[in-house]
C-alpha cells in the first residue's frame, strides 16, 4: 500500500467518522444546551413560544424574497441563497460522493448532473469571494468583521475550491483530493463550534422572534 | 475604546458614575448580569450573529450620520457587549462609561433592526443588557436618571406630589365644565368601565391633554375613574436605565391602583414607551404573562369611540396631515391599522410617509433617549435626518403621532430642521372636529 493509499484510507475511513460523530456529538450538545439554558434562566420563553408563528417567520425568511430585507439587497439574497444551497446540498447529492456512499454502505439515491454541479461549485466560490469583498469594502461589514470571519469563510469555501480543482483531474489530483476530504472535515466538526452554529441557532431564533412578533407584538416581522 | 476627547459629551451621570466606579464592583456586576441575570437569549444572539451587516441600514442613527459603521446596531453590539465577552468582562470604568453612553444615547431600543436581520438577532436586546449593567455599575446619563429617581420615591415620573395631582385634576374638570357644564373627572370611582392612566409630564407640563380626555370621556358618555393614589403613572423611565426592579415595583402600583377601583380595563392615553413597560416589559418583569388587569392603548380605545358612533365627527378635519407611527405600539403592538382607521375618519387628506407601519423608523426620542436631555439633544436631533426627511417629503401640514415620547422628539426634529408642520396628538384633532353638545 502506498503512503498516499494509507493516508486516503486514513482520512476517509476513520477521520471521516471522527468528523462525523464530532459533528453530530457537538450539535446535539450545543442545542441541548441552548434549550437547558432556558430552562434554568428564562424558562418565560416556553410560555410565548408559538409553532404558527415561528414557522410563519422561518417561512417568510428561508424563502428567497419573502421578506423586506431580502428584496432591498436582491444580488446578496441571490448570492447568499445559492450559496446555502450549495453548501448544503452538494455534500449529499454530488455524483462522486453518493459513488462513494454506494460502495460503503450499498445504498444510492438522485444525483446532481455532473455539469450542474460544477457550476453550482464555481458559483459558490465567486459567492465566498463576493462575501469575502463584502467584508474587505463595506465599512459597515468592516468594522464589525473578526479574524474569525476570516477563518470561517475559509473553511467554507476550502471543500469547493478543493473539489473543483482535484475534479479537473489535471494536476495534483490526489493532494486536492486528500485536501478536499479534510478541508470537508474541519467545516463538518466546525459547525457546532464556531460561528457555523448559526446552521443550528438559527432556527430557534427565528422561532423565539416570529413567535415575540406574532403572538405578543401583532405584527410581521419579516 | 475611548472616543476622541473632542467628541466627548460632558454628563455628570456618566462622569461621576465613573469616577466612583471600582474594578472589584465591574467584575462582580458583570458576572451577576452574565452569568446570573441573562441566559439563551444572549448567547443565542451573540453565538449566531454572522458579522454580516444586513441590518445596518435600519438603523436611523447609522443612516443619519453618513452611514457610519461605529452606529450600525451589529456595531453598537461589538462596541459594547462584544467587546465585554471578547476581553471575558475584564473592561475598566472608562469602557463602561462609554458603553453607557451608547447604548443610551445611540440606539433607541426600537427593535427595527431584529426585523430585518435574516436570524431575528435583537440587537435592542443586546443593548438594553449593556443598560442594566451600566445601571448596576452606577454609570447612567443624569437626566434619565433623575426621572428613575422620581419613579422610586414618588411612582411617577416627574416628581408630581400627591395633591398637586389631584389639583391639576380638580383645574382641568373645573375649566372643562366652563364647556360642559356636567363634565366630571371621576377620581377613585370603584368598578368602572375603566381606569385612564397616563404619563407624569401630563399633569406637569400638558395638562391640556386631561382636559382633551375628560372632554371626550364625557362626551362618549364612559364611566370611568382616575386613581388619586399613586399608580396613576403608567410611564417607565426605570424601564430604560436597566432599573427592573423599580420598574416592576411602578408597574405593581399601576395594576394594583386598578385592582383597588376594580374597574372591568385600564386605558391609556397617547403614550409609546408606558405602553411598552405596561404590556410587555413590566408585566413580564412581575411574571405575569399577560396585563393581569386587560389594557388598551388610546388608539384602539379611539377606535372603538368612533366605529361604535358613540364619538361623532362633525366636519373631518381639512388641512393635510401624516402620520408617524410609533415603534412601541405599532412595531409593540400592531395598532397600525387602527391607526390609520381613527385618522381616516378625523381627517379629510392623509398622506402617508415611507416607509411606514412595522418598518417606520424611530422618532430617535424614544427608548430613553430624550429623557437623557440637554447634553445628548444635538446628537439625538441629528441622529434622525432620515425621519427629517420622511417628513419633508410628504409635504403635510400636520405630523399627527399618538406617543408622547414620539411628539417631543418630533417638535425637536420640525424645529432643527426646519420643517414646515406642526406636530399634534390624535386627540387635539379628535377635540377639534368632534360633534360637541348644546349647552
Ligand atoms: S445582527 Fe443579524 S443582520 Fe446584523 S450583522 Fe448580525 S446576523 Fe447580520
Ligand atoms: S434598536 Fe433601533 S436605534 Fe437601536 S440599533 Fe436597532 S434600529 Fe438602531
Amino acid at each position: 500500500m502506498s503512503n498516499f493509499d494509507m493516508l486516503y484510507n486514513f482520512i476517509s475511513g476513520p477521520l471521516f467518522i471522527v468528523a462525523v460523530i464530532v459533528f453530530i456529538g457537538g450539535s446535539i450538545y450545543k442545542i441541548h444546551q441552548l434549550i437547558s439554558l432556558v430552562n434554568q434562566k428564562e424558562k418565560f420563553i416556553w410560555r410565548y413560544m408559538s409553532w404558527k408563528y415561528s414557522i410563519r417567520s422561518i417561512l417568510h425568511w428561508i424563502i428567497p424574497f419573502a421578506s423586506t430585507n431580502w428584496r432591498k439587497r436582491s444580488f446578496m439574497t441571490i448570492m447568499t441563497f445559492i450559496f446555502h444551497m450549495g453548501l448544503v446540498c452538494m455534500p449529499f447529492f454530488l455524483a462522486a460522493h453518493v459513488i462513494l456512499i454506494n460502495e460503503a454502505f450499498g445504498v444510492s439515491w438522485w444525483t446532481i448532473p455532473d455539469g450542474t454541479a460544477d457550476v453550482i461549485t464555481v458559483i459558490v466560490i465567486i459567492a465566498c469571494v463576493f462575501f469575502l469583498l463584502r467584508r474587505l469594502i463595506l465599512r459597515d461589514v468592516r468594522f464589525i468583521t473578526t479574524p474569525s470571519d476570516y477563518a470561517l469563510l475559509t473553511i467554507a469555501a476550502a471543500p469547493f475550491i478543493t473539489g473543483f480543482l482535484a475534479d479537473q483531474q489535471c494536476c495534483y489530483y490526489r493532494f486536492w483530493l486528500i485536501l478536499h476530504i479534510l478541508s470537508g472535515e474541519i467545516m463538518l466538526m466546525a459547525i457546532p463550534f464556531t460561528r457555523l452554529t448559526h446552521m443550528l441557532y438559527a432556527v430557534f431564533t427565528r422561532a423565539y422572534l416570529g413567535s415575540e412578533f406574532g403572538g405578543v407584538r401583532h405584527a410581521r416581522d419579516w | 475604546m475611548a472616543e476622541p476627547a473632542k467628541n466627548r459629551i460632558i454628563d455628570e451621570g456618566l462622569d461621576t458614575g465613573k469616577e466612583r466606579l471600582t474594578q472589584e464592583r465591574i467584575d462582580k456586576v458583570i458576572n451577576q448580569v452574565l452569568s446570573g441575570e441573562t441566559g439563551a437569549r444572549l448567547k443565542a444572539y451573540m453565538d449566531t450573529c454572522v458579522h454580516c451587516g444586513l441590518c445596518s441600514e435600519t438603523c436611523p442613527y447609522y443612516l443619519s450620520y453618513g452611514r457610519d459603521p461605529k452606529l450600525s446596531p451589529a456595531g453598537k453590539v461589538r462596541r459594547t457587549m462584544g467587546e465585554i465577552l471578547k476581553r471575558k468582562g475584564k473592561v475598566d470604568p472608562d469602557f463602561i462609561r462609554q458603553a453607557s453612553e451608547v447604548a443610551s444615547t445611540e440606539c433607541n431600543v426600537c427593535k427595527r433592526c431584529a426585523m430585518y436581520c435574516p436570524f431575528g438577532v435583537d440587537s435592542a436586546y443586546i443593548l438594553l443588557v449593556i443598560r442594566r449593567i451600566c445601571h448596576l455599575c452606577g454609570v447612567t446619563p443624569l437626566y434619565i436618571q433623575d426621572t428613575a429617581h422620581s419613579h422610586s420615591v414618588t411612582q411617577n415620573q416627574m416628581w408630581v406630589k400627591e395633591d398637586e395631582w389631584i389639583d391639576t385634576l380638580q383645574w382641568q374638570e373645573e375649566d372643562a365644565r366652563e364647556e360642559l357644564p356636567d363634565l366630571r373627572i371621576p377620581l377613585d370611582k370603584e368598578g368602572a368601565d375603566f381606569m385612564y392612566s397616563v404619563i407624569g409630564p401630563e399633569p406637569k407640563f400638558l395638562a391640556g391633554l386631561l382636559y382633551q380626555a375628560a372632554y371626550i370621556f364625557n362626551v362618549a358618555g364612559c364611566d370611568w375613574t382616575m386613581p388619586s393614589m399613586p399608580g396613576w403613572d403608567n410611564s417607565d423611565m426605570a424601564m430604560f436605565t436597566g432599573d427592573n426592579e423599580i420598574m416592576g415595583r411602578n408597574k405593581k402600583f399601576h395594576y394594583e391602583a386598578a385592582q383597588k377601583l376594580k374597574v372591568k380595563r385600564i386605558v391609556m392615553g397617547e403614550c409609546g414607551h408606558a405602553f411598552r413597560s405596561v404590556y410587555d416589559v413590566g408585566n413580564r418583569w412581575l411574571a405575569w404573562a399577560n396585563p393581569p388587569v386587560p389594557m388598551v392603548h388610546a388608539i384602539d380605545f379611539y377606535h372603538e369611540l368612533l366605529s361604535t358612533g358613540k364619538i361623532k365627527i362633525k366636519e373631518k378635519y381639512k388641512k393635510s396631515v401624516t402620520i408617524h407611527d410609533p415603534c412601541n405600539v405599532i412595531r409593540g403592538r400592531g395598532l397600525h391599522d387602527k391607526l390609520r382607521y381613527v385618522i381616516h375618519e378625523l381627517c379629510e387628506n392623509v398622506i402617508e410617509m415611507h416607509p411606514n407601519r412595522e418598518h417606520n423608523y424611530c422618532c430617535n426620542a424614544g427608548g430613553g433617549v430624550i429623557n437623557c436631555g440637554p447634553p445628548f439633544k444635538n446628537k439625538r436631533v441629528m441622529g434622525n435626518k432620515v425621519k427629517a426627511k420622511q417628513c419633508a417629503d410628504t409635504g403635510a401640514e400636520i405630523l399627527i403621532t399618538p406617543c408622547h415620547n414620539c411628539h417631543s422628539g418630533m417638535e425637536d426634529i420640525v424645529l432643527y430642521y426646519k420643517l414646515d408642520m406642526h406636530v399634534k396628538f390624535i386627540s387635539d384633532i379628535m377635540y377639534e372636529v368632534m360633534e360637541k353638545p348644546e349647552v
